[in-house]
């Protein structure tokens, strides 16, 4: 039995660097919540509360008491899972942002699946062709994927697709003529509508749902690709991938079959943080085709100043990014036997 | 080698250098772009034909053509003039992030990595948790706090841009800290801050500007993107990302307001990648065997 005590120590060491992380997490937002130019108490009571309304709520919100006795509160509200409220509709945030965040999971899920499904061929591709022509084309196809504003390349998209060539639809996450239709369950609208079995608002979804997710997945393909090239590149300038093509085997099999086999672990963890960073051009992109998720709650609610909305959505794409990186953390460690 | 002009070291270098990115296709289109780049900011009143500022409502929306090269927008006001001039801006957001980032992210780095143990653990602490976050929304919520204006976008980026620089400075400092130049400063009752000063960080310095140049790219994306969803540069500034936001409205009929604008952003954020890139195949001995 090999000794478990420094492994152990390792897991308790990282549970630690996870609960200090998330601790200064909620410090941050919640300095950025107190910065916030927005008078919550003003855009509680409304404009014409008289003076003794306003300083009741102040009260009640315990603005009053000093800065760590508010961070206190603040941390042990979060707790216990209280968010606070939306001050434009009233409701838990938590629950709004719940409401929202299928559309955004159904958006990045799609765009992932093509950027890897993208990225990673073309990544092997430009490995095995290394500083040939198809390699520099590849170089060439992602630089531009990392490089292009994707707020502008949505448009431009929608220009030529939708009021150009009329080959996908606009805006939004279906025509207007279904909205309503179909009853929200998952609210993952494919898996609704295909529940109720109303096809037309399935193609409908599909049609809104493949220019937004082929940007999102161009966008993130780069740093796949990138990846996935320099992870092969180490594999194919091993000895063994020597061994394997003197043992008689075929290209097309050391490549895919040794090189690639070697890869798989270090790109599924690749594949999870590109996943997580597609977050940030759903900001974006959402805006562009009036997608009602995560993104576009995030910055209508940043444009109206509701602090409780803004805060909880930066604590939770926190959450998520560090989640994933200690996803991959872990897939590291159960699969990668060097790790043990 | 007869060498008739001696130029000092540095210089010598950087003529090296830049004569090594010109030689490849990819990187010499980066160093053009933005040597077009900052000649136009600097001539900017020269080569704009109108003024940025000034509105025409007789010739709103006019297309591409007429005395307008790139058309006129929803004001009337001459596209091309406003993109010139746009690159003052853009410049702007690039000096200034670049005299923010490189040194906070200098100190942060060279200070954890020397001193090590608690220092270390603290600084390295706060710099996971700035990069848990996508620089985006990080710099979004710092632009709700301090108020939407070009400025506090340059502050939430540059807030938010410094942690990959201080991983780096820190991860070089560590593998010299140890060396005998350092021990020697250090037995002769060299102070720490002198010794992190004049001895660290100059040996730092090439490798962080390789990674500020490659993280222009992105900067740039931020400030546009914070532009477009108007929480950086405001009307009537000619933000390359402000001008994309307002042509929004009028692109289906007047492809040439968002047209433009989002070429500019995409040919200087790709020549960033690109000298980056570059930059990396020159300065790095290992990557020049290899090729």
């Amino acid at each position: 039995m090999p000794d478990r005590r420094p492994r152990l120590r390792g897991i308790l060491g990282q549970i630690t660097t996870i609960a200090v992380t998330l601790l200064g997490l909620l410090l941050l937002t919640f300095i950025i919540g107190r910065m916030m130019p927005a008078d919550p108490v003003r855009a509680m009571v409304g404009e014409d509360a008289t003076r003794e309304t306003y300083e009741q709520v102040f009260r009640q919100l315990g603005l009053d008491r000093p800065l760590w006795e508010q961070f206190l509160r603040y941390l042990g509200d979060v707790l216990s899972g209280d968010f606070g409220n939306s001050i434009r509709t009233g409701k838990p945030v938590i629950e709004d942002i719940l409401h929202v965040m299928p559309a955004t999971m159904e958006l990045a899920t799609f765009a992932i699946l093509i950027g890897a499904g993208l990225g990673i061929p073309l990544g092997v591709t430009a490995a095995v062709n290394k500083d040939r022509w198809p390699d520099h084309l590849v170089r060439v196809f992602s630089l531009f994927g990392h490089s292009m504003p994707i707020f502008w390349t949505g448009m431009i998209a929608l220009i030529v697709f939708y009021a150009a060539l009329g080959w996908v639809g606009g805006s939004g996450r279906m025509s207007q003529f279904y909205i309503g239709m179909v009853p929200d369950r998952t609210g993952f609208l494919l898996i609704d509508s295909a529940i109720a079995g109303q096809w037309d608002v399935f193609r409908s979804a599909v049609n809104h749902l493949i220019l937004p997710a082929s940007l999102l997945g161009y966008s993130s393909s780069a740093y796949i690709t990138r990846m996935t090239r320099s992870f092969m590149l180490d594999q194919l300038g091993q000895e063994y991938m020597t061994t394997a093509r003197v043992k008689g085997l075929s290209r097309g099999q050391t490549i895919w079959r040794h090189a690639f086999g070697n890869i798989r672990v270090q790109l599924v963890t690749i594949v999870a943080l590109a996943y997580g960073s597609l977050l940030e051009g759903a900001v974006l992109i959402e805006t562009v085709f009036a997608w009602p998720g995560f993104g576009q709650y995030l910055t209508n609610n940043l444009i109206i100043g509701d602090m409780n909305a803004v805060m909880t959505c930066v604590l939770i794409v926190g959450v998520i990014f560090i989640g994933l990186n200690l996803l991959s953390d872990i897939l590291y460690r159960l699969f990668d036997p060097r790790t043990k | 080698m007869t060498q008739t002009l001696r130029l000092p070291a540095p210089l010598l270098a950087a003529r090296n250098i830049v004569t090594f990115l010109l030689r490849q296709p990819t990187s010499a289109f980066g160093v053009i772009v933005l040597a077009a780049l900052i000649l136009t900011a600097l001539f900017a009143p020269l080569i704009a034909p109108h003024d940025p500022y000034v509105q025409n409502l007789n010739n709103v929306l006019q297309p591409p053509g007429n005395g307008h090269p790139f058309g006129t927008d929803e004001l009337g006001r001459d596209i091309f003039s406003r993109l010139v001039w746009g690159a003052r801006i853009t410049l702007t957001i690039i000096f200034l992030v670049t005299i923010v980032v490189g040194p906070i992210g200098m100190i942060v780095g060279t200070v954890s990595g020397y001193f090590g143990g608690k220092v270390d653990m603290v600084m390295m602490r706060v710099t996971d948790i700035f990069l848990s976050f996508p620089s985006l929304i990080l710099s979004l919520a710092f632009v709700a706090a301090l108020g939407p204006s070009l400025n506090n976008a340059i502050i939430a980026i540059g807030l938010t841009a410094w942690p990959p620089i201080a991983r780096l400075a820190r991860a070089e400092t560590m593998t010299f800290r140890n060396a005998d130049y350092i021990a020697a400063a250090r037995l002769q009752g060299t102070s720490p801050l002198r010794i992190i000063v004049k001895s660290i960080m100059p040996m730092c310095l090439p490798s962080v500007v390789i990674r500020l140049t490659l993280n222009m790219a992105t900067v740039i994306l931020t400030a546009a993107g914070l532009g477009f969803l108007g929480l950086g540069a405001q009307p009537p500034l000619p933000e390359w990302g402000a001008m994309i936001a307002t042509g929004r409205r009028y692109m289906i009929d007047s492809w040439w307001l968002v047209t433009f604008p989002g070429l500019s952003i995409l040919c200087v954020s790709l020549a960033f990648n690109l000298l980056g890139d570059g930059l990396r195949d020159a300065l790095d001995p290992k990557q020049m065997n290899r090729r």
